[in-house]
């Protein structure tokens, strides 16, 4: 009987997810909220990015629920821990080949002694165990099979987004009381409000580019093996978790701390503006590099000497995801800080707060009815601008030791590993290229959605276009 | 001015101070001076003997804030926090926990991280406001849009690629340069160069479209729209009016991060081999040596400030409408 497993960050992650689902239901009657999401969603970047940043979500997602596939077994240790991720991808990940194979090969990447039928030896490229098993004579066959299994992916592709595309449109249909035809006409030719054709579009790529990798992931190692002959691309996959979370629970975590103490030192001014200005000024002054260096030394020194509160390896790098995450949000938590200051400062001059102070509103009541709603907005922006620049240094720690925990999967700990690669002969890329290329991406995407996000939540931008 | 300067000088002592608390109790509350000797020494099969020893070697076995043992001043002075944080206040880094002197270390390894962070700083912002102003004089049209959008590519992709994609291709397929190494004198160049130029084309991406927006936030004022109706061409307005002003938060900006230039960069560094601060740091890490960490920490926060300090004058100096007061 399988058992579910909740590790800090899972809890956190769905945590988030109630949050966001709690905003959403909030600001859908607040127009001052509304007005700018469906400005966001009626730009074709801003739906295309979100389509591509929904694909990364949910795969993220079901590598955050986690299991153990049998409570029972004899001793705990050996129990592995399993995501809903790797139940999908199971073949992926068991399949594992004795080392370094490039994508799609067939053969191993370096040449080994091969031992024949009759008893002598011969110098060779051996074959895989898994990539291309299923060819009896690998050097014919091999390009048919790799066109047909290609064209067996498109087309579970072209499959699935045929009848997504019926559902919306017959959602859309019964929601704007049209015909299905009549609808489907509006969204062929371009709908003024949502740009439904380019979402199409946006989503025909992804599940055309996703159907065939999965289907050939299924006969082959799509993207090739790393040094202990695990499929990259089902790292490149795994990898997808430690990057959202690194971009949001940041965020997340420094949160309550930068709206609450940002709001304080702008709204009572004197010492406690004093103070929390010389907190995030000291905070600030330490160079960011340097300071998550030293809390995580300090941390790897707890954890050597404290071994015992963990259970496992795997709740022991999960810990440590959470702690880089805090860590990354006190060094990230001063610049949202001071926005809030400057901007509650304003807020907390203009008439209709002088006139609740006047009426003897409490303190309280002020900032939560009148200060608060004013500044989600910049609160909004930050979280999306800082999305990116996280992602991109999760990358940067792991190649200086300083990130996550080498156990987890990470493209920075991908392409630290495939650093030492690249001198070898003839050199492996793959490793580099699947996490380079998953993460830039994610990070064009999120930049790209970001700005659509700033431009129409910032009324000072909009008034000059 | 001068007394502008002192004061803001002093306001500076509080913030150190806060720095210097903080690290202390990073690496010396939180960790006790014995869990890093069992750290450096491997955690099982340590005797308290060898844990001793390594405390005294490197100053940690007095005492943390108060020492009883002693008499009247050096009561205070004779312990950890004021041998070891207060002393950073007069630079006074002591060794490092492998013995080596670090304000030397540092005096020697500044002038390479200098070497390759200055260049890096000028080239970067020569290219950055041209592109920039090229763009902003184009607003609007095709240029304009895609330029941007190749910023938005440029910067969504890891500086990690730029340095190992740089590196394979100049050094392992054209054998332009060496791979990595640093010698003195002239004959660096050829060690610098790569490093430089990858360091630049990293930066075009964020800088060309920050300077951009700068640009166009300018040229939307109203003595732009004054000096348009009585007829000034648009290159004139471009580069008479709109690029002086917008010069002012460029420069300004450039300011802050001028001290930091000693610090050197990480990654890059590490990359080519070559022995600046920034890979000072970095082995330090590596090697757990906490004494440099605690050291650069304090070194970044003087530079910070600095930089800050710094930033107010030359705003004075370039826009003589600001008062320091």
């Amino acid at each position: 009987m399988p058992e579910l497993v909740f590790l800090w960050t899972d809890i956190l992650v769905f945590l988030l997810v109630g949050l966001v689902t709690a905003f959403i239901l909030y600001a859908r009657r607040r127009p001052h909220l509304s007005r700018p999401w469906r400005m966001v969603f009626s730009s074709k970047i801003g739906v295309s990015t979100v389509i591509v940043l929904l694909f990364y979500v949910v795969i993220g997602l079901m590598d955050s629920v986690h299991y153990r596939p049998d409570a029972n077994a004899s001793d705990e240790k050996s129990v592995e821990m399993l995501s809903l991720l790797d139940y999908a991808l199971s073949d992926m990940r068991l399949r594992q080949e004795k080392t370094y194979s490039a994508p799609l090969a067939t053969h191993l990447y370096a040449k080994e002694n091969i031992e024949q039928p009759d008893g002598s030896t011969l110098r060779d490229f051996p074959r895989l165990k898994y990539g291309g098993a299923h060819l009896d004579d690998p050097l014919n066959d091999y390009s048919r099979d790799l066109f047909k299994q290609t064209v067996i992916g498109m087309s579970i592709g072209i499959g699935i987004w045929l009848l997504l595309s019926v559902i919306i449109v017959l959602l859309l249909s019964l929601n704007n009381h049209r015909s299905f035809n009549d609808q489907l006409k509006v969204v062929v030719y371009g709908d003024p409000h949502i740009p439904w054709r380019t979402a199409l579009w946006t989503l025909l790529v992804m599940l055309l580019l996703l159907g065939t990798l999965y289907n050939l992931s299924q006969y082959y190692h799509v993207l090739g093996t790393d040094k202990v002959g695990e499929d990259v691309f089902y790292q490149a996959l795994k990898s997808i978790r430690t990057g959202l979370l690194i971009g949001t629970l940041t965020t997340l975590v420094m949160l309550p701390a930068a709206i609450l103490l940002g709001i304080m030192a702008g709204y009572f001014k004197g010492w406690v503006d004093d103070l929390i200005q010389y907190t995030y000024t000291t905070l600030n002054s330490i160079p960011g590099v340097l300071l998550i260096a030293a809390a995580i030394l300090m941390m790897q020194i707890y954890m050597s000497n404290h071994e015992a509160e963990f259970a496992s390896l795997v709740e022991r790098a999960d810990m440590r995801l959470l702690f880089l995450c805090m860590i990354l949000g006190v060094t990230s938590w001063t610049g949202l800080c001071r926005l809030l200051r400057g901007e509650t400062l304003k807020l907390s001059e203009l008439d209709y707060v002088q006139a609740s102070t006047a009426f003897g509103v409490g303190h309280f009541t002020i900032i939560l009815k009148h200060i608060l709603p004013n500044v989600v907005h910049i609160v909004l922006i930050t979280v999306v601008l800082d999305f990116s620049g996280l992602v991109l240094a999760e990358a940067v720690l792991s190649y200086v030791n300083i990130g996550v925990d080498p156990s987890t999967n990470s493209w920075g700990n991908m392409i630290n590993s495939a650093r030492l690669e690249m001198a070898r002969e003839p050199i492996v890329w793959w490793s580099l290229a699947a996490s380079l290329f998953f993460m830039f991406t994610l990070v064009l995407a999120a930049n790209l959605f970001s700005d659509v996000v700033r431009d129409a939540f910032d009324p000072r931008l909009r008034s000059q276009s | 001015m001068i007394a502008y300067i002192i004061r803001r000088l002093l306001y500076a002592i509080p913030i150190l101070l806060g720095v210097n608390i903080f690290t202390f109790t990073l690496f010396f509350v939180v960790n006790s001076p014995d869990d890093m000797a069992r750290m450096h020494l491997g955690v099982k099969r340590v005797t308290p003997e060898a844990v001793e020893s390594w405390k005294a070697e490197r100053g940690y076995e007095k005492p943390l804030l108060v020492n009883a043992e002693q008499q009247g001043l050096a009561k205070l002075t004779d312990t950890i926090f004021f041998q070891k944080s207060v002393n950073l206040f007069v630079f006074n880094f002591g060794q490092s926990d492998s013995g080596r002197d670090i304000l030397y270390d540092i005096s020697q390894r500044m002038w390479p991280s200098l070497a390759i962070a200055i260049p890096v700083l000028l080239v970067g912002l020569l290219i950055n406001i041209t592109f920039a102003l090229l763009i902003a004089f184009f607003r609007a049209t095709y240029i304009d849009i895609w330029g941007v959008v190749l910023c938005v590519i440029m910067m969504s992709i890891s500086g990690l690629f730029y340095i190992i994609g740089g590196q394979f291709v100049a050094s392992k397929l054209l054998h332009l340069v060496p791979i990595s190494g640093y010698e003195t004198g002239v004959a660096s160049i050829k060690f610098l160069i790569l490093p430089v130029i990858i360091g630049v084309i990293g930066g075009i991406g964020a800088g060309t479209r920050w300077y951009r927006t700068l640009f166009l936030e300018e040229i939307n004022k109203d003595y732009v729209r004054t000096a348009r109706a009585k007829g000034l061409a648009e290159q004139m307005i471009l580069f008479r009016h709109v690029f002086k002003n917008a010069l002012i938060p460029i420069l300004t900006g450039v300011v802050v991060i001028l001290p930091l230039l000693f610090m050197g960069s990480l990654i890059t560094e590490s990359f080519f081999g070559i022995p600046g601060l920034g890979s000072y740091t970095i082995d330090a890490i590596n090697n757990q040596d906490f004494a440099i960490v605690r050291a650069m920490v304090f070194l970044g926060s003087v530079l910070y400030i600095i930089g800050l300090i710094l930033t107010d004058i030359s705003y004075t100096f370039v826009d003589p409408r600001v008062r320091l007061s």
